[in-house]
């Protein structure tokens, strides 16, 4: 158990300095950047004319399906990790049950591409 | 020892806190961005438990994929946040009745939960110690559990048609790029040589293109 965390040692090191440098990017403007704000500087800035309307307005329903499509090529792909891992243990059985599981998903794959899915119009 | 147990209070407070601040944050967006917070530091409970596997994959599909679909649901309710505080107080009291009745029902099952000490031992897949968290998975996964397995890829199958059916909507009046079409049109098709009168000029439209 200790060896397991002995290893993500360095992970915590890096995750430590990462946010050293966040934080100090996110404070040091405060510090250091000479500041004298006016209206116009401070409202949105939108080519010369003044902004139409809210900048929060619905998003298109497309994105949410690539993102759907997205959740499942990656729930995909982490069923093959323990696989590749296990994959001098498995023996026939396992392999030709992967290649059943990644012949039903590239069966959903056709269907998409023939409905044209990935295509954005 | 003391070390493990310092970053256990660490994300177990940072999770606990953020996921407070899901329900008590005004902003859905802000909400989703504790709710990422909160994955992440479960998915560092998970390697604290020694659950490698487990963490990463949380870090991949929660924080990556889920988290991505649900700002996006939120992008497209189009939130009004004034009109969403109105109905607080009416709907105050039904709210109040349903939490006592599921706050009655987690301490009744709480009360009620004694695990029984034999469980552990008639475990069907026992932990192996000498190998990776993985590699255990990866073991009986495919062969033990093949029927889940194939199950969960017949899921993610229905998930995928089910999607694609109930958010695709193509435009009717797109024009697509068909590269055979272009590369198959010839001179013949796409030009006709016409004898045109002096002072007259041509009368009907070019009957090519409305034909195809």
């Amino acid at each position: 158990m200790d060896g397991i965390l002995q290893s993500y040692l360095p992970l915590v090191v890096f995750v430590g300095v990462a946010a050293i440098i966040g934080v100090v990017l996110l404070i040091a403007p405060f510090i250091v950047a000479y500041q004298q704000p006016d209206p116009e500087k401070l409202s949105a800035y939108e080519c010369g004319f003044n902004a139409f309307d809210d900048a929060r307005m619905k998003f298109d329903v497309r994105f949410y399906l690539v993102a759907i499509l997205f959740i499942i090529f990656d729930l995909e792909v982490a069923f093959l990790f323990p696989w590749a891992v296990a994959f001098g243990k498995l023996g026939a059985t396992g392999f030709w049950s992967m290649m059943v599981f990644l012949g039903v998903l590239t069966v959903g794959f056709a269907y998409e591409w023939k409905k044209g899915a990935l295509e954005w119009d | 020892m003391i070390l493990p147990a310092l970053f256990f209070y660490l994300f177990a407070g940072i999770c606990v806190a953020s996921a407070v601040m899901v329900i008590a944050s005004r902003n859905p967006v802000h909400s989703v961005l504790f709710l990422i917070l909160a994955f992440v530091n479960a998915s560092g409970l998970f390697v604290l438990l020694g659950a490698e596997f487990l963490a990463m994959i949380l870090v991949v599909v929660y924080v990556g994929a889920v988290a991505v679909l649900f700002l996006f649901v939120i992008m497209m309710l189009d939130v009004d946040f004034a009109e969403l505080r109105q109905g607080f107080l009416e709907y105050l009291p039904v709210g109040l009745l349903i939490g006592a009745v599921f706050l009655a029902e987690l301490l009744l099952v709480a009360g009620g939960w004694a695990i029984n000490p034999a469980l552990v031992k008639t475990a069907v897949a026992p932990i192996p110690a000498d190998i990776t968290n993985t590699e255990a998975l990866g073991l009986v996964l495919y062969t033990r559990y093949i029927h889940y397995f194939q199950i969960s890829g017949i899921v993610l199958l229905v998930a995928m048609i089910g999607a694609i059916v109930l958010t695709l909507r193509h435009k009717p009046s797109v024009k697509r790029q068909d590269i055979n079409v272009q590369n198959a049109r010839t001179k013949a098709m796409a030009m006709e040589v016409r004898k045109v009168a002096v002072g007259q000029g041509l009368q009907d439209p070019p009957s090519r293109e409305a034909a195809e």
